[in-house]
């Protein structure tokens, strides 16, 4: 058993890889909450586009190293490798959303249709990623970028600067998100359609271009949380965007489905206590508490905690 | 439609000779598992097809069904109850079990409880994966083995040909059930509230309580199937009931025609059969699965043989029920 000294000890430790952790959970989050606040629909692809966008990063990185064309300065390397992660993630949800999903919506199709179609989408981009690069995991070669020597210690806790600049992007990003969705015209046809479609497109919002829009913008923020994912892990396989998909979904689902705001706020407090399950629990259990955290939540307050009380038809 | 039913028996029984015509054990083996995979995705069914409720996370009542068997007919806890027995303990156990998840998740709909379904899922791998500490229950990543397999009056089962018939036996009972319940009072209640929840609840049907005996139903043909994979495979573990386990089943359900029972038979076969065939593609079986899920979805979105119900399936009408936006 641990004496509270050493509880206290660990705690401010566990409290920053959990913040980190929860901050890429909640960029996640958002593809699925943005998804889900238009079309009601759990965009099961979405974890294994986090995973593509992780595959992208690896392989600029790659080029990166072998080439020597620029210097392995995490300013100059990061944006790199996230705006090749972030294009060819949105594109490939513009095109499930264009191929898989729009033509089901067309024909009226009830839930369950898109959904299985999602899952499909999901076991084809996972073996697709395998058959291309094999089912052999890679490896991010992270302290090429961030040398293990760059560490802070601020009262007691040490923090690497990898772990800052993961916090830092998935942080710039959560913003422009929040101004895009809050100041610009575009953001405000997002929100229109998410209150009320219908209503929407008489005032004349071209729906099916926000919905692709989402869609995009969703996929591309999976694609930068998956290069940061392959930086903190250092290592990337075709699977891994299945259990990252389910947390980021459960993180979704605690801060209230729906809810950009409450995304964050989810994967924040998500990743806290999947490491703090990790130090006091038991490593082995940690997504079992994860998953036993979200089904508490669905069933006491399956609004989740800043989900409002929806009405009847849009609930789930 | 009474010459469907005489298709079935003439079915059953052209299929009792199959021992006798099947040149080795090998396919011997796969039509084994061809009538295993039918009465779990028969139990899929149930839930997904007649009540329409979401359940991914299946595949936990097949692991708790097998390790309830493995647990009571193997050295592990030193009980060797007879097969009969065993078998129902897993039966009761499972639907017991599917009572317990069904109960605090049912309120939620669709997508949610397909997730909660997920979750439940997950935690019964993690558990059995892990509870082989402190005390030793599942045996941890290893498993439970030398499980002792079906035997009546000291006679056991050796042969996959003996397995079959056991097999087919309890899949022929699942057919028989699901017919029933489908024809019955809870069975058109599922309907009602695959339908439509909010007019089955109007009618005075009492959704929560179909609901769950839908889940309980469904979870007690996986239990039967759990048992007999043990009882089979005469070793069960946690690898055995990973998440991709639940979509293959989903996906014979759905392949063939969600709430058709020859087409849930037909998918499963498709789908145990089909990498059989194509041993040597092995490596784009899933990719190409996936693709074709989603072509389907879109080409045939309701499986290859749908559910022809007294109501004919007909194209669902353009209502606001519809969970898209209309754009222009």
């Amino acid at each position: 058993m641990l004496t509270w000294s050493q509880i206290l000890g660990i705690l401010p430790q566990q409290l920053v890889f959990g913040i980190t952790l929860g901050t890429v959970y909640g960029l996640i989050a958002i593809g699925y909450t943005m998804v889900y606040g238009i079309l009601f629909m759990i965009n099961f692809a979405h974890g294994d586009i986090f995973m593509v966008g992780a595959y992208v990063g690896w392989a600029v990185l790659g080029a990166l190293l072998a080439s020597h064309a620029v210097p392995l300065n995490p300013v100059i390397v990061l944006p790199l490798m996230l705006v090749p992660a972030m294009a060819f993630t949105g594109a490939i949800g513009l095109a499930l959303e264009r191929l898989a999903y729009r033509p089901l919506y067309r024909r009226g199709a009830t839930r369950l249709g898109p959904l299985i179609s999602a899952i499909g989408a999901s076991i084809f981009l996972q073996n697709g990623v395998m058959l291309v690069e094999g089912a052999r995991e890679r490896v991010y070669m992270t302290y090429a970028v961030f040398p293990r020597a760059w560490r802070f210690s601020v009262g007691g806790v040490s923090v690497s600067a990898l772990v800052i600049v993961i916090a830092c992007v998935a942080g710039l990003l959560m913003w422009g998100l929040h101004v895009i969705v809050q100041r610009t015209t575009l953001g405000r046809a997002i929100r229109a359609v998410a209150e009320d479609r219908e209503m929407a497109a008489v005032m004349g919002v071209n729906v099916w271009r926000v919905v692709a829009t989402t869609f995009f913008v969703g996929s591309a923020l999976g694609g930068a949380a998956g290069v940061l994912v392959g930086f903190y892990y250092t290592q990337i396989d075709f699977f891994m965007g299945y259990s990252a998909g389910l947390k980021a979904f459960t993180a979704a689902v605690l801060g209230g489905i729906g809810n950009i705001r409450g995304a964050m706020l989810g994967g924040i407090l998500l990743g806290v206590i999947e490491s703090l399950a990790t130090t006091f629990i038991n490593p082995a259990f940690k997504d079992a508490v994860a998953f036993g955290v979200l089904i508490l939540v669905l069933v006491f307050r399956p609004g989740g905690i800043l989900g409002e009380a929806l009405p009847d038809w849009k609930r789930i | 439609m009474r010459w469907k039913r005489y298709a079935g028996w003439a079915a059953f029984a052209s299929a009792l000779a199959l021992p006798a015509v099947v040149p080795n054990a090998y396919v011997m083996g796969v039509i084994t598992r061809i009538c295993l995979y039918s009465l779990l995705a028969l139990g899929l069914n149930v839930v997904v097809g007649f009540a329409g409720l979401l359940d991914l996370g299946y595949v936990a009542f097949f692991g708790i069904g097998s390790y309830v068997y493995a647990a009571l007919a193997s050295p592990q806890f030193g009980l060797h109850l007879p097969f009969p027995l065993a078998l129902l303990a897993a039966v009761l156990a499972t639907a017991v079990s599917g009572l317990l998840i069904g109960a605090p998740t049912l309120r939620l709909r669709g997508d949610y409880l397909a997730i909660v379904t997920l979750g439940f899922g997950e935690i019964t791998y993690i558990l059995l994966i892990n509870l082989d500490r402190p005390i030793n229950i599942t045996g941890g990543p290893s498993g439970i083995v030398s499980i002792d397999p079906p035997s009546l009056l000291g006679y056991a089962l050796r042969t996959n040909g003996q397995y079959f018939y056991l097999f087919l036996l309890l899949m022929g009972t699942a057919v028989l059930l699901s017919r029933r319940l489908r024809d019955s009072r809870v069975g058109w209640a599922w309907q009602a509230i695959r339908e439509d929840e909010l007019a089955a609840q109007t009618m005075g049907i009492n959704t929560t309580a179909a609901k769950l005996q839908a889940f309980a139903i469904g979870a007690s043909f996986a239990g039967a199937g759990g048992c007999l994979l043990a009882s089979w495979q005469r070793s069960v573990f946690p690898d055995n009931f990973l998440f991709t386990e639940s979509v293959n089943i989903l996906a014979m359900v759905i392949l063939g025609g969600v709430g058709s029972l020859p087409g849930v038979i037909l998918g499963a076969t498709i789908i145990v059969a089909l990498p059989e065939v194509f041993r040597d593609f092995a490596l784009y079986r899933l990719f190409a699965f996936g693709l074709l899920l989603m072509v389907l979805m879109i080409f045939r979105p309701n499986g290859l043989l749908a559910f022809q119900g007294r109501r004919e399936a007909e194209e669902e009408p353009p209502g606001e029920e519809r969970a898209a936006p209309s754009g222009p």
